[in-house]
């Protein structure tokens, strides 16, 4: 049993957040903080100070889909709160284990309009998976504990604990809970159930022309063994989302790639006339299905996800599996295994032959002349040897990534899904980096997204987190630019980012002691990678690419799924 | 299509929000909501009332459970369930027309709880279509004010 220690509630919750395990801290501080950052002066937690409140939740966004641990930010109430915001709705809708601490005005003075008062709590309270307003310092250890539970358990998600100052300096009785006791409304269900399992089974044996669809829960609940597993078993090709690649390694013959709205044109085929999918951890978002009366027409759906809210939401279901994918796919092998095995199952020969031939007619391919944007993320997937950990922005950059860098292996491959985050890049990649200090971690941004977060260069620099940053520069917001071509009659309004009046970013990185690198030339790509892998500091390449590149193939929003421009 | 859902909740600041929140953002209508505590003190009772169509009765079933402080959440079919809902009316009523109110009060089990210079008030409970009816009666006499409760229901046996 553990002693009683008295303590203030700044202390209490560096004490807690220690218990819990959390390494690092990404903040910002302020005025109702400086309770807490004056115990976390003398914490053994690393703490990281960002630029900009949002590069803090980024960064802690970016740690936690790297590592698997739950990311923790801290800022102070009202301006600090809100530059949060965005992170927080980008990590939510992505289930990423994130808990954002936020300070708050005193108690007596709250809902009077003080000086930094925000009603961070019901700002939040749309996008965060739970968020509390703790009142009282004893409330703190319990909080904490309960905010690191829903964080990193069931749908993963973003806790938000608002600590008014007066809270931080009032003094308690210390004592971490041995456990939770408190939460009668939280019970996530793992297990998928047997009967559902069984029906699984018998849909996969009986299919002739299946899929797996596969995910960012996959990656969350640590699944990708057995989603490899099972795929091989059955001899299914899977296709991943953008969340989801490298949980299946898209070097592999069953890999179809990314599906969807810039999906290969073979996955969406595939998943126009499949007659079974397999989702594992997918929601069905609109940037995968397309025009939902006509997405997968005759297929049955297998649905597994560990949220029940998720089940049937955008499309029917035939057979729904609430559970943890690792448990369920676990299950479903075990319950496949010893009749596949003994030769259960259809015959899928004719069903692969068709997708190889998809494959042929319709592959991903790099177009010639000039620097091309395609290129150049191949040039880093061969420098790399597919090895490096992969961060996005959000662009046209994001899908070249998505579709050229293959990868191999899970949380190598982060990337701003369902918020579809500018910014998100620079941010995430630090906090990826300080995660895993042993991974190359390269940055592929655009030059309108890096603009958004471009003062953690100084972050990176100062901490020496050595990053790349490989910016695809075409002197355009390049996807907007490409939606306006294709739907808004080439009426290029305020797209332009103005090639040669835009900064300088040989110069920025400079300016911020990093090293700056151009290159125009596609002799030079590879080299300037070379170097940049060398470095021990942060490195910014521009890449001067060909300015109207297109995202191809493309489905038009709204349109059906193998209705493919340039596919 | 209407459906009475009753969700229980625990009793913390904010959780009507929660609920109204989640309600606002993914579209849901709601045509009634009644919230009070429960015979535990810690435990809140919220009888919704929503119209939307059976797809997003799920939908909204679901969403309600993801809610960490929804502990349960109890679909009332209206042949399972006993419904009420309180109203008051305060209607004009001069020496012509009380008596004659009052008379129709009675039918309908209300009582007057405040008699005023020229009006009458009026308490009744019942289901939606027994107060709409009395409401429809009393309109041409002249109504000044009108207060419900929304409605509160519980499962049958």
């Amino acid at each position: 049993m553990e002693e009683k220690v008295r303590m203030t509630g700044a202390q209490a919750l560096i004490k807690s957040l220690e218990k819990e395990g959390v390494e690092v801290i990404f903040g910002f501080p302020g005025g109702v903080v400086l309770p807490i950052y004056d115990v976390l002066y003398d914490s053994k937690i690393k703490h990281i100070l960002t630029r900009h409140e949002q590069g803090a939740a980024h960064a802690a966004d970016g740690y936690a889909r790297a590592t698997g641990k739950v990311g923790v930010c801290l800022t102070t109430s009202g301006p600090g709160a809100c530059n949060l915001v965005t992170g927080i709705a980008t990590a939510g809708m992505d289930s990423v284990p994130m808990v954002a601490i936020t300070g708050q005005v005193a108690t007596h003075v709250i809902g009077t309009d003080a000086f930094q008062e925000a009603d961070t709590t019901g700002i939040t309270l749309p996008v965060a998976k739970h968020n509390y307003l703790v009142k009282d310092a004893v409330e703190i250890p319990g909080v904490v504990q309960e905010a690191f539970l829903l964080a990193s358990t069931g749908r993963n998600g973003v806790v938000l604990i608002d600590v008014p100052v007066d809270v931080s300096r009032g003094e308690i009785d210390f004592k971490y809970p041995d456990k939770i006791t408190s939460m009668p409304g939280y019970k996530p269900t793992t297990k998928g159930n047997a009967r559902q399992i069984k029906e699984a089974a018998r849909l996969i044996l009986a299919s002739k022309r299946p899929v797996i669809y596969a995910g960012g829960g996959v990656i969350s609940s640590g699944a990708s063994e057995e989603l490899r597993k099972l795929a091989r078993l059955l001899d299914f090709p899977v296709t991943t989302t953008l969340l989801a690649k490298g949980a299946f390694p898209e070097t592999h013959r069953l890999s179809l790639g990314m599906l969807g709205m810039h999906g290969t044109s073979y996955a969406n085929y595939v998943m126009m006339e499949t007659d079974l999918i397999v989702a594992v951890g997918a929601r069905f978002d609109d940037r995968i299905t397309g025009r939902l009366d006509t997405f997968a027409a005759h297929a049955k759906v297998i649905h597994i996800d560990i949220d029940p809210a998720e089940i049937g939401k955008n499309v029917k279901v035939d057979v729904p599996i609430v559970g943890d994918a690792k448990a369920v796919l676990r299950e479903l092998l075990a319950a496949l295994k010893p009749r596949v095995e003994a030769g259960a199952g259809s015959s899928l020969k004719q069903w692969l032959q068709q997708v190889e031939q998809w494959k042929k007619e319709y592959p991903l391919s790099i177009p010639k002349g000039g620097l091309r944007p395609q290129f150049v993320v191949d040039q880093i997937y061969r420098v790399t040897k597919g090895n490096a950990l992969i961060v996005t922005d959000v662009g046209q950059h994001q899908m070249w990534a998505a579709q050229f860098y293959k990868s191999t292996k899970p949380r190598h491959f982060i990337s701003s899904g369902g918020l579809g985050t500018m910014g998100f890049g620079l941010p995430a990649a630090i906090g990826a980096k300080i995660g895993c200090p042993n991974a190359t971690v390269i940055d592929i941004a655009g030059d309108g997204s890096i603009q958004m977060n471009s003062q953690e260069l100084a972050t990176a620099v100062l901490n020496k987190v050595p990053i790349i940053i490989a910016i695809i520069d075409n002197g355009y917001l390049g996807m907007i630019r490409q939606w306006q071509e294709l739907f808004y009659d080439k009426r290029y309004s305020h797209s332009s980012l103005r090639r040669g009046e835009s900064p300088d970013f040989v110069k920025l990185a400079e300016a911020y002691g990093a090293i700056g690198q151009r290159v125009t030339k596609p002799s030079e790509v590879e080299p300037a990678l070379a170097k940049a892998l060398k470095a021990r500091k942060p490195v910014m390449i521009d890449f001067v690419v060909e300015q109207e590149e297109n995202v191809f193939p493309m489905v038009a929003p709204g349109a059906s799924l193998d209705d493919m421009i340039g596919g | 299509m209407k459906h009475t859902l009753s969700v229980l909740v625990e009793n913390k600041p904010g959780i009507l929000a929660r609920v109204a929140g989640l309600f606002a953002r993914r579209g849901f209508n709601i045509d009634s909501l009644a919230v009070g505590v429960t015979e535990n003190p810690e435990i809140s009772r919220m009888t919704v009332v929503v119209d939307v169509e059976e797809h997003s009765l799920e939908q909204v079933y679901k969403q309600l459970n993801k809610l960490i402080n929804v502990i349960k959440v109890i679909d009332l079919p209206d042949e399972d369930s006993v419904q009420r809902e309180l109203i008051m009316v305060k209607v004009k009523a001069d020496a012509k027309t009380r008596a004659e109110i009052i008379e129709m009060v009675d039918i309908f089990r209300g009582k007057i709880v405040d008699v005023g210079k020229g009006t009458l008030s009026i308490e009744v409970t019942g289901t939606g279509s027994k107060l709409k009816a009395l409401e429809d009666l009393l309109k041409p006499y002249g109504i000044v004010e009108l207060a419900r409760t929304g409605m509160v229901a519980l499962n049958r046996g």
